[in-house]
C-alpha cells in the first residue's frame, strides 16, 4: 500500500523535475548558459496561468496558456535583454563570460521573483487543474491531476526527442551543440539556433511552471529553491545531457519521495543533496556527462 | 607601486573619517552601519575566491554560517570568553573553507559553483534538523554580547572591516595575488611556469574562509541571535555575491564599497517593500551589464579593464 502510493507519487513529482531540467540542461548544452532565473521563470509561468483564472476568470485550459506564454515572453526577454548583451559585449574577457551570465541571471531571477512578491503576494498559489477527481490505482486513491501532471510532462519530453532527433530544425541544434563553429560554416545563421532554443526552452519551463503550479501550487518563494533543483539534477545527470537529466530526476524525485514517507517530511531534500556531493567528488561529469 | 597605494590611501581616509560619524549621527544610522560593514568584509572575501582564483563560490553563507554558528552554539554551551568562542568560529570557517576547496581543485566553473551551492543547503537542512542545538529556523540567542553601545559596535566593526580590507587587499597586490590570478585564469599554464596552482587555491580558501567565519562570529555577537535568515540563507549569500560584484570585481575594497550601498540602498526603499529588492536587484543587474567594471571601475575611470 504505502509502496504504491510512494512508487506513483514518486513517478509524478519526478516527471516534473525531468521536465522541468530538461530545458535547463538543453540551454546549456546548445548554447553554454547557465540560466539561474530558471526557478522564477517556473513561477511566472505558474503564477500568470492563477492571475488569468482567478482575475479575469479564465478556464483551466485558457489560464494555462496564458502563463506558458508569460513564461515564453520572459524567457526570450532573458536571452535578448540579458544573455545576448554580454554575449556580444567586448568589455568583458571571453574566459569571464560564464560568469558574469552566472551572476546577470541570478539577478534578473530575483527581479521576476519579487516582480512576482510585489504584483501577486508571496502567498501560495494553486493553479486551477485541467482535469479534477481521483481515481483508485492499485488501492491508492491518486488525484487524475497526478496522473495527468506525469502524462503531459512525458508528452512534452518526447515530443522534444523526437524534435531534437527527427526534424532538420533538431539536427542543426545538435551540431551547434557540438561544433558551433562548423555550424556556421554549413552556413546556419547561429543567432536563429540559438532564439530557436530558447523559445523552446520557454515553452518547457512554462509547461513545467504551470504543472507545478497545479499539482503542488508555488509562491514566490519556490524560484530559489526550482533553480537550485534544477542545477542539481542536471549536474547530477551530466551537463548538457538530456538523458542524463531524465535519469537523474528519477532518482532525485524517489530519493526524496522515499525520505519523505519512510522517515519524515523534515529530512526530505538531505539524501539528494548528500548523493550529489558524493557523485560531485567520485564522478565529477555527473552520470552521463560528456564534458 | 602608486598604483597600488592610491586606492588604499584613499580607503584610509575615508575609514578615519568614518570612525568620528558616532558624534554626529544617531544610533539607528550606526546599527546600519556596523552590519553594512560585517558584510562589506563578507564581499570582500568572497572577491578574493571570485576575482582573483576565478572560482564562483556560491556559498559563502555556508563559510559565515559556520563561523556564526560554531561560535553562537559555544557561547550558549559553554560561556567561554567572547574571544575564544570567535576564535573557534574562524577555526570552523577554515575547516569548512578546506573542504570546500576539494572539489574546487577537482571540478571548473558551475560544476563547482554548484557543489557550493549544495553546501549551503546541507547547512541549512541540518541546522533546522537540530533545531534543539542550533535553535532550528527561530533563531539561537546568544547570552553574551561584544558591547551594548552601539558606538562602540560601530567602531570594532569598522575596525574589523578596515583590517579586513588591509590584509586582503595587501595579499591580493602581492606576488602571491599575481600568482592566484594567474592559476585562476590559466591553470595549466600557471602550472607549466612553475607555480603551485593547489597549494594557492587552498590558501585562498582558506584565507577567504578565516575572514567570513572572523566577520559572521563577530556580528553574533553584535546582532545577539544567529538565525538562517540573517547568516544562512541563500538570500544572503546572494546579496554579498552582489555586494562584490556592484562594487567592481577584483577590487577586493570595491566590495565593501558595493555592500554599504546594498545595504544603504535596500533601507532607503525599505517604505517600498517588495519594490525594494527589484530595484536593487535591478541597479545590479545594470551595473553587471553597462559597467561589467563595478562602481571601482566608475571612479577609478579606465584605471583597469574589467
Amino acid at each position: 500500500m504505502l509502496g504504491w502510493q510512494i512508487l506513483i507519487d514518486g513517478f509524478a513529482i519526478s516527471s516534473l523535475y525531468a521536465l522541468g531540467a530538461t530545458g535547463f540542461t538543453l540551454i546549456f548544452g546548445v548554447t553554454g548558459v547557465l540560466n539561474l532565473s530558471h526557478g522564477g521563470l517556473m513561477v511566472a509561468a505558474a503564477v500568470g496561468a492563477w492571475a488569468a483564472g482567478s482575475y479575469w476568470g479564465f478556464g483551466a485550459l485558457a489560464s494555462a496558456a496564458v502563463g506558458v506564454g508569460a513564461c515564453l515572453i520572459l524567457a526570450l526577454a532573458t536571452y535578448g535583454l540579458i544573455v545576448r548583451r554580454l554575449q556580444l559585449t567586448t568589455k568583458i574577457r571571453e574566459e569571464e563570460k560564464e560568469i558574469f551570465i552566472l551572476t546577470a541571471t541570478l539577478l534578473w531571477g530575483i527581479m521576476i521573483q519579487e516582480a512576482i512578491a510585489y504584483l501577486f503576494t508571496n502567498n501560495a498559489k494553486t493553479v486551477l487543474p485541467i482535469v479534477e477527481g481521483v481515481v483508485e490505482l492499485a488501492g491508492v486513491r491518486t488525484p487524475k491531476n497526478e496522473l495527468f501532471t506525469a502524462l503531459i510532462c512525458w508528452i512534452a519530453i518526447a515530443g522534444l526527442w523526437l524534435a531534437v532527433n527527427r526534424s532538420r530544425v533538431g539536427k542543426i541544434l545538435l551540431a551547434a551543440s557540438m561544433n558551433p563553429r562548423g555550424v556556421t560554416l554549413l552556413g546556419v545563421e547561429l543567432s536563429r539556433v540559438y532564439l530557436a532554443v530558447w523559445v523552446i526552452y520557454g515553452a518547457l519551463a512554462g509547461v513545467a511552471g504551470v504543472l507545478l503550479g497545479m499539482f503542488l501550487g508555488v509562491s514566490s518563494y519556490s524560484a530559489g529553491p526550482l533553480t537550485a533543483s534544477a542545477f542539481s539534477i542536471v549536474v547530477l545527470g551530466g551537463l548538457g545531457s538530456v538523458s542524463g537529466s531524465l535519469i537523474a530526476a528519477y532518482v532525485v524525485g524517489y530519493l526524496e519521495t522515499l525520505t519523505a514517507y519512510l522517515i519524515s517530511p523534515a529530512y526530505r531534500e538531505i539524501p539528494a543533496l548528500l548523493l550529489l556531493v558524493i557523485v560531485m567528488y567520485v564522478r565529477p561529469r555527473g552520470l552521463l556527462g560528456r564534458r | 607601486m602608486a598604483r597600488a597605494f592610491g586606492p588604499l590611501l584613499i580607503a584610509l581616509v575615508v575609514a578615519f573619517c568614518l570612525a568620528f560619524l558616532p558624534l554626529w549621527v544617531s544610533g539607528y544610522i550606526l546599527g546600519l552601519l556596523t552590519t553594512a560593514y560585517y558584510f562589506g568584509v563578507f564581499s570582500m572575501a568572497w572577491d578574493l575566491l571570485f576575482g582573483f582564483a576565478n572560482e564562483v563560490n556560491f556559498g559563502p553563507t555556508f563559510l559565515i554560517g559556520l563561523g556564526a554558528y560554531t561560535a553562537g552554539i559555544l557561547d550558549s554551551l559553554y560561556q567561554p570568553p567572547i574571544a575564544v568562542c570567535v576564535a573557534a568560529g574562524a577555526l570552523a570557517a577554515v575547516l569548512g573553507g578546506v573542504v570546500l576547496a576539494l572539489p574546487a581543485l577537482r571540478v571548473r566553473g558551475p560544476y563547482f559553483g554548484l557543489t557550493t551551492l549544495v553546501a549551503v543547503l546541507i547547512l541549512q537542512n541540518f541546522i533546522v534538523v537540530f533545531a534543539d542545538l542550533t535553535g532550528g529556523e527561530i533563531g539561537l540567542t546568544v547570552p553574551d554580547v561584544i558591547s551594548v553601545s552601539d558606538k562602540v559596535n560601530y567602531w570594532i566593526a569598522l575596525g574589523f572591516m578596515s583590517f579586513s580590507g588591509l590584509v586582503l587587499y595587501g595579499l591580493s597586490r602581492s606576488p602571491v595575488g599575481l600568482i592566484l590570478q594567474a592559476s585562476g585564469q590559466d591553470a595549466v599554464q600557471a602550472g607549466a611556469l612553475g607555480f603551485n596552482v593547489v597549494k594557492h587555491k587552498l590558501a585562498s580558501f582558506i584565507v577567504s574562509a578565516f575572514f567570513s567565519g572572523l566577520a559572521g562570529a563577530l556580528m553574533v555577537f553584535y546582532l545577539g541571535v544567529a538565525s538562517v535568515g540573517t547568516f544562512v540563507d541563500i538570500a544572503v549569500g546572494v546579496q554579498v555575491i552582489v555586494g562584490a560584484v556592484l562594487g567592481g570585481r577584483r577590487t577586493i575594497l570595491g566590495g565593501a564599497l558595493g555592500a554599504i550601498f546594498l545595504i544603504g540602498a535596500g533601507e532607503l526603499l525599505r517604505p517600498l517593500g517588495d519594490l525594494s529588492n527589484f530595484i536593487v536587484s535591478a541597479v545590479a543587474l545594470v551595473v553587471v551589464l553597462v559597467f561589467p567594471g563595478g562602481l571601482m571601475g566608475l571612479l577609478g575611470g579606465s584605471r583597469e579593464a574589467a
